[in-house]
């Protein structure tokens, strides 16, 4: 078993011949071409080195690591010698530790020796290394120091001091192998050797996307965490797992006298194998920011001031209001909204009060509102509402399929892992609107074919390649024989093959010219094992579920499903949105994808939970909304969502939160949707509570509390003592009872337990009986459904379609340094990439309009109307308008309409009719965002000044 | 006056232009015009006896009779006294072919240098060229691989490897599912002292492409790449054209003598890096990116240019190959001595009165080069030193000039042979400078990716000018020597305290105060 906090110095080597040998007399047996470095370490014998790390692959360059081999002359360097039989490897001689002295002493004669001072100092590989040799200093006196050039303090989150550096290559070496971002090389020769960012610029004027790889490597001073320089070197850590998206990578928490002072990423994690983004690396200094509110607050009406309250008071004062309602309205006239944002336990408590307390089913989650057609699209065609692979198997590609997803921006640390395949050969293919980053990594690293797809066509196109594969024979017949419905099947084919989703036939409607659809399809099909990875792009759509099937068709009719290096995966938003699925949170299933309608589902839960369950299905969030603007949808407790501005038709929602009765936001801002809002009950961020998320390939990982909650409750309590207020009982103490009751109540969960995830770090569900460790890639012997179930996928086009009034389609999306509405990212040094939405348009619809680079442009929409500034790009196609969605003030979602998916309601963010125009002041909308903002931070001001008091050290 | 137009040879030679070969050829055809005689200047390649640069030949029925060195003033009297007749003239040579420098050498690779206009495919072919390709296209690859290694054929670069194992190993390399293998050239002479590789090319680079087709059929590689170093533009031109000509002729490309099997060759320009020269610097400068040397294993034979199976050799190796092929193994191994066989090509420069380029059999004394073709210094002073094989060379005193041209001679010596080049000092050299310039060419080259070479030849340098100062200074370059030697990554680091080391022990003298 091996030690995850040891270095070893040398990647691993897999799926080879062992080799036996022995280091200083001790027998070792590892895998051939593994290096001596690492055998020498897995025997117990430690080796001193600079340049090697066990995340790079050996660079020989800092020539400590020698050993002498018996029958070999000289002093080979063990990182970059490999293993062979027999070899007799000595690491400790006279000779040896000469060697090394003298070439450690050789680093020190150019190196600052003010330790003390140093911001590694207890932290630092030269240091550590020197001392173990004995070198204290150098006996070259008076020599020449490298040419020095100022620290670089551009990037907000680290410094690169070029004096301390050892030009070990190691930041330049996970800058190209890890990230993929080739921002770092060295500059000069020789002596005059030093790293530099791109051209020598600073680090933020060049390609470097703050990933940190370079500052988790770096073996001295040169690139270290600001905070680290501030606070000094962490003294503790504990492992989690980050909040943002759904990679869901593992970090530890550092810490230094109870302050976190660094997330390092958890190279045992096996989401990100140590790898991170600018977010989750960097950008977690909004959970302490002044914006917290930290005391529940209450007020009757929301044009009053907020009172800040205990607690029980406002747990009290909330109860009391939604029993008011459900008595005054009736039982269905309250719901809740759980957060894909918060922990499975959570949402699980959450969907739990829905059933047992409140009565009904009125309760849904934000997932709504990005990846519900994953979840019908994969459960009617595979049987699981899930992503087939897991992260890994991306690593066995040979195509790679990228549809309606902006990996590089979305999931960075996936992307990464990604373009490290591509750099391997598998041949890539990218779907997308826009011409995405992913295109075109590095001038050798681009896509065999980029379809620009038109947005509101996905299914014409998806149904395309399908024809292609069908028509010219190129399905998986065994497969197919093997492992589908044959009638299913045979109904497909014949409904797949009219000539109506010819490519060619296609075109007019997609725009994707024919010719690269088929060379597309074909490679697909024939290239080997081919996997498709897609997003928001594909769901977000009113046939979302469509091409989600159509998807699922593609894969099964050529037999891309079952085995690592293919499958069907979403890529997905937010850090538990399958969690969040997986809990229960939908009106019409309870906890594992069980419809309510069926009477074992419903028994199961109402004898564990002592309580009767409504076998209707409840309210969808857009059904909220109407109802609550028909007067029978009243009261809404709402956790951790900002529906004001992630939801579509901004003044819809609005005007629907505003006609509640009683709003209970959970949360750590006062949020957009706060605004509206009769209770506050102040949230808890990651590093504040216990729990697990799911990420997208279904592994449930660990959260651990870092820091006490800043309100004094984690939100899972709050949930609880709400619960406890409405007359449920919620017995828990600590979190891993919930998820006790998850695996007691869901099937998938059966084996899971925090014991089991804290022996083996993360578990891929189905964990159960058959599967005691989890299930890294799912169908495999056979679909959980038992045959695969292709599906009919007609395209019909949504409403929402360019006309003379609203010429342009506009899209929406996201950029790597902000993170969805922002609530977070918005309060980090984040901002400095991206500190305002902007409006992407194609030099010609511009030039139509007599907007220049940087103007103000005017969007409307059928539904409202907002001013962004515009940016002129040939990333898009002439008709399609692009913008982002993280500030409030933008208002993308002004634009955006009530428009869903046919299946699940999703909304159809991707597709909104616009005119674009010049204009010189912000939209009337945003007038009145500002003056609402203004409003309701002047109502908090009493609440804000007892949070300051109780902030107050005692 | 005949009909038939008199054939004078200017060498079109780099180091012949630097004397003034092309105004003279200028000066001839307009000398001739102005006389209204019929002349054909043709541009050969240096014979290599730089000493007589430039060296005028003119064709006087099958003997070529040689002036030189020409200057332009010297151009007119020439044709006044019978240049076109052959007549004792300024600088009469008498049949160059004649001239001992030549008859003592063994003309083996550069057989045709000099004689030949470089460009012309016929002259190539009509002393010997493509014979060797011939021969090889009836041949299968392990049998061409086995000529090779029957010749005793190694690696002229510097490093003597044996020519025939490292092709047996690209033979036998899995090129994976890419399947494919090159041939690269090392034509990056960055030694200082050596010029035989520019001298070849600009010569007879059909020998060169010859060789190099021939490696590719050995090897099963399709494809090949001369890198060359900047500073040889004439090589370049020269390469380019020849390269032209050969695939026009069908000896390079698609269809190689209507065999049905290709092979090709690019011409690549390195960026000035001396590092460069080593071959796996030289393959990441192929490949694009900075010249930084890799580490081995994996061997460039196995792992090489673009991570396929790679012939790396030198210019002089390759084109060695051709010859083998031609002539068979055995007529190349009768040539040399122990397990140095066939011939080295010794470079003769610095304080030197016969500077020149000598293709002599392994084994024969160093102080013959010295002496009898060198003739000495070129200040008539005593000769004190010697550097053999280029910067990162021993320094010999004369107790070991009277070793034999051998690499394990030398080995046994604390010295190398290298890449051939000797360079000559008298007895005003200071040799501390020398060892101190070997650190600082040392530190001025280095890729900086290993420590001990990109800190230790900085530290060097100034122990050096420190030695005569207080403490064990001289202790401590020892054991930065031994720091570098054993512990560099690549030779650069590794050989370059050779030449202060021999400095050190032969003329310590030179390093007191």
């Amino acid at each position: 078993m091996l030690n995850d906090r040891l270095d070893y110095g040398t990647p691993p080597r897999r799926d080879a011949a062992p080799v036996a040998l022995t280091v200083d007399g001790v027998s070792v047996t590892v895998p051939q071409g593994t290096s001596v470095m690492r055998a020498a370490i897995e025997a117990g014998v430690p080796l001193p080195r600079l340049c090697a790390t066990d995340t790079l692959e050996p660079f020989g360059s800092c020539r400590v690591c020698l050993v002498q081999i018996e029958g070999r002359k000289g002093y080979p360097a063990s990182c970059t010698t490999p293993v062979a039989e027999g070899m007799a490897v000595t690491t400790r001689s006279d000779s040896l530790q000469r060697l090394r002295r003298n070439v450690i002493e050789l680093y020190v004669s150019e190196h600052p020796l003010d330790c003390a001072d140093c911001p590694a100092d207890g932290n630092c590989e030269l240091q550590t290394t020197a001392s173990e040799l004995g070198v204290s200093a150098s006996r070259y006196g008076g020599c020449a120091d490298r040419p020095q050039t100022a620290k670089d303090h551009s990037n907000p989150y680290f410094t690169f001091d070029p004096a301390q550096c050892i030009v070990c290559h190691r930041c330049v070496r996970a800058c190209d192998d890890i990230q993929g971002s080739f921002a770092l090389t060295i500059a000069g020769r020789g002596f005059d050797s030093v790293v530099s960012a791109g051209q020598q610029e600073p680090f933020m004027a060049s390609d470097c996307v703050s990933c940190g790889a370079c500052v988790d490597t770096c073996p001295t001073a040169a690139l270290t965490e600001n905070s680290i320089i501030e606070s000094g070197q962490p003294q503790r850590s504990i492992i989690t797992t980050c909040a943002y998206c759904g990679v869901g990578c593992g970090f530890e928490a550092q810490l230094r006298d109870d302050r976190v002072v660094n997330m390092k990423p958890w190279k045992a994690g096996k989401a990100n194998e140590g790898h991170a983004c600018v977010k989750g690396r960097f950008a977690y200094g909004y959970a302490t920011h002044e914006d917290r509110i930290t005391t529940p607050m209450v007020r009757d009406r929301t044009d009053q001031p907020w009172r800040p309250v205990s607690w029980d008071e406002a747990f009290a004062f909330a109860a009391r209001r939604l029993r008011a309602t459900q008595q005054q309205h009736g039982r269905d006239s309250v719901g809740a909204i759980s957060s894909s944002r918060c922990t499975n336990e959570e949402v699980w408590l959450v969907q739990k009060l829905v059933r047992a307390g409140f009565g009904n089913n009125n309760i849904d989650t934000c997932a709504r509102v990005c990846h519900s057609p994953t979840g019908y699209g994969l459960k009617t065609t595979l049987g699981e509402s899930a992503g087939t692979q897991d992260f890994a198997s991306v690593e066995q590609s040979d195509v790679i399929l990228v549809m309606g997803s902006n990996p590089t921006d979305a999931h960075p640390v996936f992307a990464s892992r990604l373009i490290r395949r591509l750099r391997q050969g598998a041949k890539l293919i990218v779907a997308d609107p826009r011409r995405i980053r992913l295109v075109e990594t590095a001038p050798n690293v681009r896509a065999t074919h980029y379809l620009p797809v038109r947005p509101g066509s996905n299914v014409a196109f998806i149904n395309a390649m399908a024809h292609v594969v069908v028509t010219e024979g190129l399905e998986d017949r065994d497969f197919i024989e093997a492992r589908c419905e044959a009638a299913a099947y045979t109904a497909w084919r014949d409904f797949i093959s009219d000539p109506q989703h010819a490519p060619e036939a296609a075109e007019g409607v997609t725009g994707v010219p024919a010719a690269d659809l088929r060379g597309a399809a074909r490679l697909y099909a024939t290239g080997g094992n081919a996997a498709i990875y897609y997003g928001l792009g594909v769901t977000e759509h009113s046939q979302g579920s469509t091409t989600v099937m159509g998807i699922a068709n593609l894969a099964m009719a050529t037999g891309n499903l079952g085995r690592p290096g293919v499958g069907v995966n979403p890529m997905r938003g937010q850090n538990n949105v399958q969690g969040s699925c997986d809990m229960g949170s939908f009106p019409h299933e309870l906890p594992g994808y069980r419809h309510v309608s069926v009477t074992e589902a419903r028994h199961q839960f109402e004898q564990a939970w002592g309580v009767r369950i409504d076998p209707e299905p409840g309210l969808r969030i857009p059904n909220m909304f109407d109802a609550a603007l028909d007067g029978n949808f009243r009261g809404l407790y709402c956790q951790g969502e900002d529906l004001a501005q992630s939801d579509p038709n901004t003044q819809h929602v609005e005007q629907a939160l505003a006609a509640l009765d009683c709003l209970i936001v959970q949360d750590l801002f006062l949020t957009e949707t706060a605004k509206f809002a009769h209770v506050f009950l102040p949230g808890s961020s990651f590093l504040e509570k216990d729990g697990t998320f799911t990420n997208a390939e279904r592994r449930i990982s660990r959260v651990r509390q870092v820091i006490p909650p800043l309100a004094g409750l984690a939100d899972w309590q709050v949930t609880r003592g709400l619960a406890r207020a409405l007359g449920v009982a919620m017995d828990y103490s600590h979190p891993g009872e919930i998820m006790d009751e998850i695996a007691r109540l869901t099937p998938t969960f059966a084996g899971v337990s925090y014991a089991k995830l804290d022996q083996l770090g993360s578990i891929q569900w189905p964990c159960n009986d058959a599967a005691p460790d989890g299930t890294p890639v799912m169908h495999r012997e056979q679909f959980v459904r038992g045959k695969g179930q292709f599906a009919l996928t007609p395209f019909v086009p949504t409403d929402e379609r360019a006309s003379r009034r609203y010429p342009l389609l506009l899209t929406t999306g996201r950029i790597l340094s902000q993170y969805n509405v922002g609530a977070q990212t918005r309060r980090t040094a984040n901002n400095r990439w991206h500190d305002e939405d902007i409006l992407e348009l194609h030099p010609q619809d511009a030039e139509q309009r007599g907007i220049r680079d940087g103007d103000w442009a005017g969007i409307q929409s059928r539904v409202g109307e907002t001013v962004l500034r515009a940016r002129l790009t040939t990333d898009l196609q002439p008709g399609v308008v692009y913008t982002t969605f993280h500030h409030p003030f933008s208002g993308a979602n002004v634009v955006t309409t009530e428009n869903s998916d046919w299946a699940t309601n999703c909304p159809e963010y991707k597709v909104t009719a616009v005119q674009v125009s010049r204009v010189t002041a912000p939209s009337a909308w945003q007038a009145r965002q500002r003056a609402t903002d203004r409003a309701q931070r002047a109502l908090l001001q009493p609440a804000r000044r007892k949070d300051e008091s109780l902030r107050q050290p005692g | 006056m005949s009909d038939t137009p008199t054939r004078i040879f200017l060498p079109g030679d780099t180091t012949a232009c630097a004397l003034g070969a092309d105004a003279v050829a200028q000066a001839v055809a307009h000398e001739a015009a102005a006389r209204g005689l019929a002349v054909d200047v043709i541009r050969n390649g240096s014979r290599g006896l730089y000493w007589l640069e430039p060296l005028l030949e003119v064709q006087v029925g099958n003997r070529r009779i040689g002036y030189g060195p020409v200057s332009v003033a010297q151009v007119g009297p020439l044709f006044e006294g019978g240049l076109l007749r052959g007549a004792p003239a300024p600088g009469f040579q008498g049949e160059v072919d004649e001239l001992p420098a030549l008859r003592g050498q063994t003309r083996v690779t550069f057989s045709r240098a000099g004689i030949i206009d470089p460009l012309s495919l016929r002259d190539y072919r009509q002393l010997g060229g493509y014979r060797g390709l011939t021969r090889a296209l009836t041949l299968c690859p392990a049998d061409i691989v086995n000529e090779i290694e029957n010749s005793g054929l190694r690696g002229r670069g510097g490093a003597a490897f044996p020519t025939g194992v490292k092709w047996r190993t690209v033979l036998e390399a899995d090129p994976g599912p890419d399947g494919r293998k090159y041939v690269v050239c090392n034509a990056d002479e960055g030694d200082s002292g050596t010029f035989a590789d520019r001298l070849l090319m600009e010569a007879d680079p059909f020998q060169l492409i010859e060789g190099m087709t021939i490696a590719g059929l050995a090897t099963g590689a399709d494809r090949g790449y001369i890198y060359l170093r900047s500073e040889y533009p004439r090589a370049a031109e020269v390469l380019h054209r020849a390269l032209a000509v050969a695939r026009e002729a069908g000896v390079l490309g698609d269809d190689l003598l209507g065999s049905r099997l290709a092979f090709d060759i690019e011409l690549r320009i390195g960026a000035g890096a001396y590092i460069c020269g080593e071959e796996t610097a030289l393959l990441e400068s192929l490949e694009g990116r900075r010249g930084l040397v890799r580490v081995k294993p994996p061997l460039p034979a196995i792992h090489g240019l673009f991570g396929q199976p790679t012939v790396v050799n030198n210019v002089l190796t390759l084109a060695a190959a051709s010859t083998i092929l031609a002539d068979g193994a055995a007529a190349y191994r009768q040539h040399g001595t122990g397990r140095s066989a066939g011939t080295l090509t010794v470079q003769l420069a610095g304080n030197v009165r016969h500077g020149g380029l000598y293709e002599v059999p392994f084994g024969a004394p160093l102080r013959t080069l010295l002496e009898e073709f060198g003739g000495g210094t070129a200040s008539g002073r005593p000769l004190r030193a010697v550097q053999v094989g280029g910067p990162l060379g021993a320094y010999l005193p004369e107790t070991q000039w009277d070793l034999p041209l051998d690499y394990e001679a030398f080995a046994a010596a604390g010295a190398l042979l290298g890449h051939g080049g000797v360079v000559l000092f008298d007895e005003t050299v200071d040799m501390r400078r020398q060892a101190r310039f070997a650190m600082e060419f040392c530190a001025a080259e280095s890729c900086g990716k290993c420590t001990p070479c990109r800190v230790g030849a900085v530290r060097g340098a100034e122990l050096i000018d420190r030695i005569a100062g207080p403490g064990d200074q001289r202790a401590l370059l020892e054991e930065l020597c031994e720091t570098m030697e054993a512990g560099s990554l690549c030779a650069m680091g590794g050989l370059t305290p050779m030449p202060v080391r021999s400095a050190l022990a032969h003329f310590p003298e030179d390093f007191h105060g």
